[in-house]
């Protein structure tokens, strides 16, 4: 179980102080595929990157199964972080590495000798449905060849909970429903906690059970996907389920205020 | 100049040396260069990756004020002129390779000058990198050794070999001025009979020597980092 406890983050930029995140506290169970959702500079990707404290918040607490990630050592965290993968909105692959190699990365940080890796590796790429992809580089691959590779990776050291970072907001629809897919039946099959970032709504309907609207660093609304969009309470969740009665009106003099 | 150059006389002196001392003169280049630009890399490169992981934002953060101190000397080493810096640094060449003149101890100079630009040079490959790949294998749980290690340093490979290019014929450069504290080479006999005898044919086929070596450098740097740049989509 994951639990975030009134986290907080305050950036200092030179603009002056910035709360990225307010006092933010969630709860998401075993085996769950939790979507948190907000528009541009909601504070989302700096929530996901608190959850493996790539990111320190300010205050408040991230308790995965009860243990507080702030109070580990730094090797403590290396090791829990095998626990917590990520994939990213960029796939941020090894460009210099195969497919093979780019899957096995995580094993040899680990410590696993290459032999064994190299075998889990191969039977990882066989899961995401590039076996034949292996000895291939990632500049060699479409964006949802790579997503698929970056997922076969963050599983490799077989965690408890992977986090999606705008995971498919680079991939055109029908990409984005395939990697949808796969990371629902890897869900299923081996009951990984899913957490979903993302500012596509169709994202969250497709595949989480409960969602978390991100509103200017605050949880504006959360529950059952199917209530919080067909009944938006907060202000937040209304203007992404009818952006079209809150987009400004554009105007030729002012250019318009959507960006 | 022109006319002299050609009399027939100094054409069939020009072959002469040609015959006798160049092969001699263009090993020691060869192995000046060579030798001067790995030991400059062996130091150039662990300081650019200090340069570059121990900033503040960096994987592994050193206190800013030694960050601060090796910018300085990087800075100041690179301002010296080679000319000055060779004779500045007798003491150390002789406590080195225990003389001061002569090919091989011209490549104490020539590291003393060349790892301050190596380490920028790397500095720069380093940066090229994206940052979200580190953080993703931050993410992953890697050390920051196992990141510098794992994926800087393989990551920049093709970069890295076109800036040790660039430095190899920087050190090339370099080397023809070492003639004159007695380094062999090319830049020795261009030197001692262009200059100082007035033989310039001699010294046009030195530069030329000169001019086809660099172009052996920058083709074999340029291939080799074509080669291992697996972001290009080469085709199976």
């Amino acid at each position: 179980m994951i639990e975030l406890r009134n986290l907080t983050k305050n950036y200092t930029t030179d603009a002056g102080e910035v709360n990225a995140l307010r006092n933010i506290s969630l709860t998401v169970g075993d085996g769950e595929i939790f979507g948190i959702i907000g528009m541009s500079g909601a504070g989302k990707s700096t929530l996901v990157r608190c959850i493996n404290m790539l990111e320190r918040p300010t205050e408040g607490q991230v308790l995965i199964d009860g243990k507080d990630l702030g109070a580990l050592s730094p090797a403590q965290l290396r090791a829990e972080r095998r626990n917590i993968t990520m994939i990213f909105q960029s796939f941020n692959l090894l460009m210099q590495r195969n497919c093979l190699k780019n899957v096995c990365f995580p094993l040899e940080l680990s410590g696993m000798k290459k032999k064994d890796a190299a075998a889990k590796a191969t039977e990882l790429l066989r899961t995401v449905g590039l076996a034949d992809k292996a000895k291939a580089y990632p500049a060699q691959l479409s964006g949802g060849q790579q997503q698929r590779v970056a997922i076969a990776r963050a599983l490799a050291t077989e965690p408890k909970v992977l986090l999606c970072d705008e995971a498919t907001s680079a991939l055109d629809p029908q990409t984005t429903h395939s990697i949808l897919s796969l990371i629902r039946d890897i869900n299923r099959k081996t009951g990984i906690t899913v957490i979903i970032i993302t500012h596509q709504i169709n994202v969250i309907e497709e595949i989480c059970s409960r969602v978390a609207v991100l509103d200017n660093g605050s949880v504006a609304e959360t529950g059952e996907v199917r209530e919080v969009f067909s009944n938006p309470r907060s202000e937040a969740a209304r203007r992404l389920v009818y952006p079209a009665s809150f987009a400004p009106e554009y105007t030729e003099t002012d250019g318009g205020g959507s960006a | 100049m022109i006319e002299k150059m050609f009399e027939s006389g100094a054409v069939a002196e020009a072959l002469e040396i040609l015959k006798n001392e160049f092969p001699l003169a263009l090993w020691e280049t060869f192995y000046v260069t060579v030798a001067a630009t790995a030991f400059a890399v062996l130091l150039g490169l662990p300081l650019g990756v200090l340069l570059v992981a121990g900033e503040k934002d960096g994987v592994l953060p050193i206190p800013k004020p030694i960050l601060h101190i090796l910018n300085v000397i990087i800075n100041l080493l690179r301002s010296v002129p080679f000319l000055i810096l060779m004779i500045m640094v007798f003491p150390l060449t002789r406590l080195i390779v225990g003389t001061a003149v002569g090919t091989t101890a011209s490549i104490v100079p020539l590291v003393i000058a060349s790892f301050p630009f190596v380490a920028r040079l790397v500095e720069s490959s380093l940066r090229e990198i994206d940052p979200n790949i580190i953080e993703a294998a931050q993410s992953m749980g890697a050390t920051p050794m196992q990141i510098v290690l794992k994926v800087m340093l393989p990551e920049s490979v093709p970069s890295l070999l076109s800036n040790i290019t660039i430095a190899i014929t920087t050190v090339l450069g370099y080397s023809a001025m070492s003639g004159i504290i007695g380094g062999g080479g090319l830049g020795k006999i261009a030197v001692n009979y262009g200059y100082y005898r007035y033989k310039y044919l001699v010294m046009l086929l030195a530069v030329i020597l000169l001019i086809l070596l660099v172009q052996l450098y920058q083709t074999v740097g340029t291939r080799l980092a074509a080669k291992t740049d697996k972001r290009l989509k080469h085709k199976k």
